[in-house]
């Protein structure tokens, strides 16, 4: 018995990929401790990801079985959804918006926070609040905030003797540019401010000195010393905000009176997904919109990471 | 400090930090001002809501506005802060405990297929969870689990995310692993070394996810969104999205209590940061210089 054992033992412990009955006990334990996640990946993750590629081949109202019908949903979507290609339009007028003002305005926070003033930490800590807020509460205040006719904005806008001021959520004129401010209220002293800030505390000082030693003006400074020294954390924080940007929904759903804006001024991306998948209960064609979004962020991801190599700067290198 | 040799008199420098402290006040105002104005509004009269020009601040603040949100029942906004304190809280000790069991398990143990399951861990955070939104809710669905709030804690539990795995993997990498040796020729076993041992070495780390955890199940909208449809079930974000549909429930106008409410929604999370202010900041600077 005992050499077929030891042999049995032999082959767990090949399986396992370990050499040792001590770490064949190791390796059980291994497996024990990700046990959660490996269930969790199964259920949460890999499983829905290849029922939504199947789903997107079907028609499925979630009651009745799921009916094969091929690209139908992928065609549709291109040609024939009056709503599709808009909610796209917009959903990148958002991010053009959205993200160049962010990143430099929160980098510019960055800057000055930087500066060696009394009181820096109080003024960081008051700029992040807006962060911390509920989505849905910062979406309700503004609404009030942009009010057109009794709201302090246009109070204010009055007062200092603006005749028309804009009616902003209020009109499909002004609508999505509103709701982009409020995003960037929210943002500007976030997370972002926070990464920039750690990193340009981390840009070494006697790089300046020499700098100033040969009479480098500050804007020199800026474009030669700092950006290509905090280039890996703004491009990091560039992937973030701009697949951010693309998910943008709750202020969208919110601050607008009807959910989508006036005239469907902020029907973003996900706010057609949601109509579609939730509402209208079409699981298939809001499956099939899912993907044409992921594809969408997984090809700015990889555009990033190709382009990054010519212009972010890593010390390790 | 190496500014100490320029602390002398300079009338440039001077002009030159009376600009920024001028520009931080109006910094000041454009943060704080939509913040403040919410507060004030939230203790105002029903007229004094209505009155234009609008005050900035009401005459006598009525705190009452607080205690009235409270017990309207057609807005129950106290059954949708425990709701959401529930969801919160066992969403943050589910992402935490879990994901350092994994972590754990990433960090310390050799075992077949370990790298490739951390392959497809890191990759899980590069795919947008939209695509997995619907598959979940047909699954939450088939369950009988919709307007209940198991949907919106319960996946916490299986490992919490790749983005806490992640990151506690990287920190009991730095602890040295002489110390589970120790314990592990001293007879104790690996749920022992993990739970008396690692664990309360980490917990800055730790306390680092759970904040970052709070916040962002505090504020989530769009899961309740999708699984919540009746108002006792509510959190405090689609609660706030409901009460805004139809401020003014039967014929009284509440904006100022929906004011209120959402100052209520605040305050957790803004709580939470100052109390675990350094953490946090640790956090998000890790997870920005690291990528």
């Amino acid at each position: 018995m005992q050499p077929t054992q030891n042999n049995n033992a032999g082959k767990l412990a090949t399986l396992l990929g370990v050499k040792t009955r001590f770490q064949v006990n190791g390796a059980l334990w291994g497996y024990v401790f990700a046990l959660p996640w490996i269930i969790g990946l199964i259920i949460f993750w890999l499983g829905p990801i290849f029922a939504s590629l199947y789903f997107s081949f079907t028609e499925y109202d979630i009651i009745s079985d799921p009916k094969w019908v091929g690209t139908a949903n992928y065609v549709k979507a291109f040609t024939s959804d009056p709503q599709f290609w808009p909610s796209l339009g917009k959903t990148f007028y958002f991010t053009a918006l959205f993200v160049p003002t962010t990143i430099v305005g929160s980098l510019l926070l960055a800057m000055l926070l930087n500066q060696k003033l009394y009181g820096t930490n109080i003024f960081r800590t008051l700029f992040f609040i807006p962060h911390l807020v509920p989505a849905v509460a910062i979406a309700v205040v503004w609404l009030f905030l942009m009010q057109p006719r009794l709201g302090p904005i246009n109070t204010f806008l009055r007062s200092i003797g603006v005749e028309n001021p804009p009616l902003w959520l209020g009109s499909s004129d002004t609508a999505l540019e509103s709701v982009t401010l409020i995003n960037v209220w929210a943002a500007l002293g976030g997370n972002n401010m926070l990464i920039f800030l750690a990193a340009l505390q981390g840009v070494p000082q006697d790089f300046y000195e020499a700098a100033e030693i040969d009479g480098a003006s500050t804007s020199q400074k800026f474009w030669k010393i700092t950006l290509p020294l905090i280039s890996p954390s703004v491009f990091f924080v560039l992937i973030l905000t701009i697949i951010a940007a693309l998910k943008v929904f709750t202020t969208a759903m919110i601050a607008p009176q009807t959910p989508g804006g006036p005239s469907n001024a902020t029907w973003f991306i996900l706010v057609h997904i949601y109509h579609e998948a939730f509402l209208y209960l079409r699981m298939g064609y809001g499956s099939a919109l899912s993907w044409v979004l992921a594809v969408i962020l997984i090809v700015f991801t990889i555009i990033q990471n190709v382009t990054a190599k010519r212009w972010v700067y890593y010390e390790n290198e | 400090m190496r500014m100490s040799s320029k602390r002398t008199f300079n009338p440039a420098r001077l002009t030159r930090n009376v600009v920024l402290y001028a520009i931080l006040m109006v910094l000041v105002v454009v943060f704080g001002f939509p913040l403040l104005w919410t507060l004030s509004a939230s203790l105002k009269t029903i007229p004094e809501f209505a009155e234009y020009p609008p005050k900035l601040f009401p005459i006598s603040p009525q705190w009452i506005n607080y205690w009235t949100v409270l017990n309207t029942p057609r807005v129950p906004v106290l059954t949708w802060l425990l709701n959401s304190s529930l969801v919160v809280v066992l969403t943050t000790i589910g992402t935490t405990l879990t994901s350092a069991l994994v972590a754990y398990s990433f960090a310390r143990f050799n075992y077949r297929g370990r790298d490739f399951l951390f392959f497809i861990t890191l990759a899980t955070m590069t795919l947008p969870a939209q695509v997995t939104l619907i598959p979940q809710f047909i699954l939450f669905f088939k369950m009988g689990m919709i307007n209940t709030l198991y949907p919106l804690w319960v996946p916490a539990w299986f490992g919490g995310g790749a983005f806490g795995i992640f990151m506690l993997r990287q920190f009991f990498k730095s602890i040295p692993r002489d110390l589970d040796e120790a314990a592990l020729i001293d007879g104790a076993g690996y749920p022992r070394i993990f739970w008396s041992i690692l664990l309360p070495l980490l917990g800055p780390a730790l306390a680092t996810l759970a904040i970052i955890t709070f916040i962002a199940s505090w504020g989530d909208f769009q899961n309740p969104l999708l699984y919540l449809n009746s108002p006792d079930k509510f959190t405090v974000s689609i609660g706030l999205q409901f009460f805004n549909n139809a401020p003014e429930v039967g014929g009284v106008p509440m904006r100022h209590l929906l004011m209120a409410a959402c100052v209520m929604s605040m305050i957790p999370t803004v709580a939470i940061f100052f109390i675990g202010q350094r953490y946090f900041v640790q956090g998000v600077v890790m997870s920005g210089l690291k990528g």
